[in-house]
């Protein structure tokens, strides 16, 4: 890694032009949700809570960038035939680390995510940019991508655990955000956010507003 | 018997794996533009999930769980590998993956074709991992059941995924709002259709 970024340097600096795009384009016009499509599964069905969306994105973030990392330094020894099992094999070790540790330090939710935790491996946004990135690229940026790509995905995530605990319980992170008069006067949580299909809904809203303001996103088909 | 119907019924429409858990949202997503092209990948799915659930039940009950490998001899008694599970689960169904398709070429090159490239993506669809997650966390009591889970879960996949085809292919005609076209209307489309089988929720079986 270090020999790399020292090669890195002498040609161009480290948070050059291009890298930073790849920073910042997965945020907005190549998000890997909203634009990419790819791993819808765990925003949905993770994103009750903001505590349990928080330690999601902060687990994805952390396996996305090492395991671009590394397959990018692996990229010349792994015969293509069978890259994908490379992949996964890659993919799943650094999840049981991750497992291991939520196991270890926030163990309550942990339970919580129950089987996602494990389905980051087989979350495609990983796969995805391990296929079209990490493959051919130097590891900086590879590593880059795969932070962006990852902080694009933790956005979304937040955004949508964000508007169901705040609808769905009137909390966020588990304290009381509604004010008590309100619901002196009537207000009720709407609980019906907590349940699946409300995630489906708030990510076809935010898709929706999101496209309505970059409209050269807007499929035509 | 009874027990076995009741699972199978139990994971297409109370745990449906798309409505109830999101899994295998990617290619529900992906491939579901046309019906002919739902129905081949909602088979293969009904197909790989009914092989590797059964399979990676005995892994987890004879390799994998505290003791499990005690049928070796009794000083392997407390040996507890249920730390390698989510490697073990991936490399078995990236190999059966494998397998399966070799074996479905020679055997039945109209289906090889017709199923041919959702194969390789399986891999990687979480609604089978997912599957055999789901297995470990519900502790079935032998195999029967859990290859029962198996099939149901994917024949839950195969009605979602075809279902939502059919729609989008009927939408095509419709004045959606530009912004929301294509994958937003999806989206909200998949909730409504979430919202219709959460009816199923008060069965108790």
């Amino acid at each position: 890694m270090s020999e790399t970024t020292n090669s890195k340097t002498q040609k161009e600096p480290l948070f050059s032009k291009k890298n930073q795009k790849l920073l910042s384009n997965p945020l907005n016009k190549d998000n890997p949700i909203t634009v990419q499509v790819l791993g819808i599964c765990s925003v949905l069905a993770i994103t009750v809570q903001m505590k349990t969306s928080l330690v999601m994105a902060i687990s994805v973030v952390a396996v996305m960038g090492s395991a671009n990392l590394i397959i990018s330094l692996l990229r010349k020894g792994i015969p293509p035939r069978i890259r994908i099992i490379v992949q996964l094999t890659v993919i799943a070790a650094l999840v049981i680390l991750v497992d291991q540790i939520l196991k270890a330090f926030v163990y309550d939710v942990s339970r919580q995510l129950s089987v996602f935790v494990g389905l980051i491996i087989t979350n495609c946004i990983i796969m995805g940019r391990l296929e079209a990135f990490a493959l051919n690229n130097k590891p900086w940026p590879s590593f880059l991508d795969g932070i962006g790509n990852a902080a694009g995905y933790a956005w979304v995530l937040l955004a949508v655990g964000f508007f169901r605990e705040l609808l769905g319980s009137g909390t966020l992170f588990g304290y009381q955000m509604i004010p008590n008069v309100f619901y002196e006067f009537g207000y009720e949580n709407n609980g019906f956010m907590i349940l699946p299909p409300m995630a489906l809904i708030t990510v076809g809203v935010i898709i929706w507003v999101h496209r309505s303001r970059e409209r050269d996103l807007v499929d035509i088909s | 018997m009874q027990e076995l119907i009741n699972i199978f019924v139990k994971s297409v429409f109370i745990d449906n794996m798309v409505f109830a858990y999101f899994l295998g949202m990617c290619s529900y997503l992906a491939v579901s533009r046309t019906v002919n092209t739902s129905v081949g990948l909602g088979a293969a799915v009904i197909f790989v999930l009914g092989i590797t659930v059964p399979l990676n039940y005995l892994l987890e009950n004879f390799v994998l769980g505290r003791g499990a490998l005690s049928w070796l001899g009794p000083q392997f008694a407390g040996v507890d590998l249920s730390f390698l599970t989510f490697i073990m689960f991936i490399a078995t169904i990236a190999a059966m993956v494998q397998l399966v398709e070799m074996i479905i070429e020679k055997a039945s090159p109209t289906l090889h074709s017709s199923l041919g490239i959702f194969l390789p993506l399986i891999a990687v669809n979480c609604a089978i991992l997912g599957g055999s997650l789901f297995m470990q966390e519900r502790n079935f009591a032998n195999l029967a059941e859990a290859t029962s889970f198996g099939l149901g879960s994917g024949t839950g996949f195969f009605l979602a995924i075809v279902g939502i085809a059919a729609i989008r292919e009927k939408i095509r005609y419709s004045n959606v709002p530009a912004p929301l076209r294509g994958l937003g209307i999806t989206f909200i489309l998949t909730g409504l259709m979430g919202i219709a089988f959460m009816s199923f929720m008060g069965i108790e079986l």
